[in-house]
């Protein structure tokens, strides 16, 4: 977290190296290769079916890429044993789109459950750990709600609670601002520049959301469909003012760059 | 990571009434790491002093181990003093201590009384929705015969298939050791009696007015009733009842109708291939040994105490209970909460409550056909 050994800190935290995402023969990303440094907020961005979701299932390992390396803190996921995988899959946590809480548990037994499965740890420290990460999120005094009884932004915020369980090295977030209101999305971005800030905690985005977007970003990626990969990388600041790409600059500024005047036809 | 990590530790010191803890390594909720209770075991020092020295990662275990330090020496009234903790672990472990709830209690498990209370009132509205249900159907079968209702016989088409034609072998094959079952059963009494042929009346009597209605209704109970339960719960979940709705089309008319006059039409032919299978069944254990009763006699027999009027009765009943299975199935289909444990609930409620429900009308279709005669 904040202060992280020499060897170790010199990595960056996630390295994907000519990664290629293939859903049976249909190749929908390939020769993706970038890297996220510690401490970054990080978002992949690109218009709807670019594969912005297929890439963070990849990185994720819910899908095997078809070629190429993904690697946290140098350590290759991709070809990892068993064990190790289990290994590196608890040094990050994913917030997914709906918040994917588990409907029959309450939110205590939510948060709880990485901690019962993954750790050693006792009871009430558990209690105490999950007590904490809902008072992270906002959510204290929730512990016995069960999800259906608490609105989508809460879920959300409860989701996040549970990936941040086991204090993970890198938080993953799919369309976080997605279904909610500007309010409750501000709210969340402030949230998750907080856990960043007071855990060294790493995020990884993927989101279309430009208020967002320009609000926490230290960098992003930007992904087309028809290119199949990355067209764009920086800041998303110098990107929307100054990126040589037209795509990305009407991407960044939402608007639509004006068609060519095909010139009028002579009349005879 | 792991691969780099230290262990945690917190050593401990004595200067004078001074107790001096020096906090190390790498603190991480997934290793293992001190826990202030077990430090503290046999110490009752004047003051602790917490001091970081050389620490590499730390993480939430950092603001647990100073919480539970914090509250010690509050509760014992030892000074605390901390030295080159990171700001960042401070203003967690103050989140931990203030984390008191500002939201109205959530409901516990209540006592015997308000439980019991809560279940005849969920009865009550359970019964009368189950009511409007009913009263929704005749209102949709008089639109219907008006020509009024949006039925689509394109779906009836298809769940009488589902419901009729996928479900003869199983209830072929349920039906047909049912038969089996009754004819031995029968044969061990009337054996000692020398009255081994009337096992053909026992099983074709037993089938056709009981068994075989109800054989195929507890098979369309577990099979169709919980299929439509979790159809319409997952439907509601995804707002498509909603979507009908909004469009001004009653989710009776246009999901439950075509449902419940499939299961209507088929169960009295499914009943009657019970019936069919059961019969077999019992013909086949009379044919073999021990009883050795050649079909044909079985057959005949049969016929002297089996008639019209039974197998009417029991294909009455099948249609009441096609019925009854297709409206528990939508009822607790429409009932169902928003969400995947909501549908699961629904389709066990639809099981139970249709088999509570055939057996309640089965004793009333009883009393009544006695009554009538029949």
């Amino acid at each position: 977290m904040n202060t992280v050994p020499p060897i170790a800190a010199a990595l960056p935290a996630i390295a994907l190296d000519g990664v290629m995402c293939r859903y049976g023969d249909r190749v929908v990303l390939e020769n993706i290769s970038f890297a996220v440094k510690r401490s970054e907020i990080f978002f992949i961005i690109g218009g709807s079916g670019c594969g912005k979701s297929t890439l963070l299932r990849h990185m994720i390992g819910l899908k095997q890429p078809a070629h190429g390396t993904v690697k946290y803190a140098g350590r290759d996921f991709t070809a990892a044993s068993p064990r190790e995988r289990k290994d590196l899959l608890r040094t990050f946590g994913v917030l997914y789109q709906g918040g994917a809480l588990w409907s029959s548990m309450t939110l205590r037994e939510n948060v709880a459950l990485p901690l019962e499965l993954l750790t050693e740890l006792g009871r009430q420290e558990r209690e105490e750990i999950v007590a904490l990460k809902l008072a992270q999120v906002g959510l204290a005094g929730y512990e016995d709600y069960f999800p259906a009884e608490i609105s989508g932004g809460m879920k959300k915020r409860a989701g996040l609670a549970r990936a941040l369980a086991l204090d993970p090295d890198i938080v993953f977030f799919d369309e976080p601002s997605a279904g909610l209101d500007p309010i409750t999305s501000l709210k969340l971005d402030e949230l998750v520049k907080e856990i960043r800030d007071t855990l060294g905690t790493t995020i990884v985005i993927v989101s279309h959301e430009l208020a967002s977007i320009f609000d926490l970003a230290d960098r992003v990626i930007m992904l087309d469909s028809e290119v199949r990969g990355i067209i764009a990388t920086g800041e998303p600041k110098a990107l929307r003012d100054h990126s040589p790409d037209e795509r990305v600059r009407e991407f960044l500024n939402r608007r639509l760059a004006p068609v060519p005047q095909q010139p009028a036809p002579a009349i005879s | 990571m792991s691969a780099h990590q230290t262990q945690a530790l917190a050593a401990t010191s004595r200067e004078g009434e001074t107790l001096v803890l020096r906090l190390s390594g790498d603190w991480r909720i997934t290793a293992e790491h001190p826990i202030w209770e077990n430090v503290m075991i046999g110490e009752r020092p004047g003051r602790v002093v917490l001091r970081v020295e050389d620490m590499g990662a730390w993480d939430s275990s950092l603001a647990l181990f100073l919480n539970a330090a914090r509250s010690w020496s509050r509760k014992h009234g030892v000074a605390l003093i901390e030295e080159g903790l990171p700001k960042e672990a401070c203003k967690l472990a103050d989140l931990l201590a203030r984390k008191t709830s500002t939201v109205a209690a959530h409901a516990g498990v209540p006592d015997l009384f308000t439980a019991l209370g809560a279940a005849t009132v969920k009865l009550w509205v359970e019964a009368k929705d189950l009511a409007q249900l009913v009263g929704e159907c005749v209102f949709s079968t008089g639109r219907f015969f008006r020509g009024q209702a949006q039925f689509r016989w394109r779906d009836a088409f298809s769940e009488m298939q589902q419901c009729g034609a996928m479900a003869l072998p199983i209830v072929g094959l349920i039906s047909f050791l049912t038969g089996v079952t009754m004819a031995y059963t029968g044969a061990i009494v009337l054996r000692q009696y020398g009255g081994d042929i009337y096992v053909a009346d026992l099983v074709g009597l037993a089938v056709v007015r009981e068994m075989g209605p109800m054989m195929a209704a507890i098979v369309l109970a577990g099979r169709t009733g919980a299929a439509y339960a979790a159809t319409l719960g997952n439907m509601k979940a995804n707002e498509e009842i909603d979507a009908l709705e909004t469009l001004g089309v009653s989710p009776v008319d246009f999901l439950v109708m075509p449902r419940v006059a499939a299961l209507f039409i088929m169960m009295p032919f499914l009943a009657f291939y019970s019936n069919s299978l059961g019969i077999l069944g019992g013909m086949a254990i009379a044919a073999a040994k021990p009883l050795n009763i050649p079909p044909n006699l079985y057959w005949s027999e049969m016929q002297t105490s089996v008639d019209l009027s039974d197998i009417s009765t029991g294909l009455i009943k099948a249609a009441i209970f096609g019925l009854i299975i297709g409206m528990a199935g939508c009822w607790r289909g429409l009932q169902a909460d928003r969400s995947a444990a909501g549908v699961g609930q629904a389709a066990t409620s639809a099981v139970v409550t249709s088999i509570l429900l055939i057996v309640v009308a089965d004793s009333l279709c009883a009393v009544a056909f006695n009554i009538l005669g029949w």
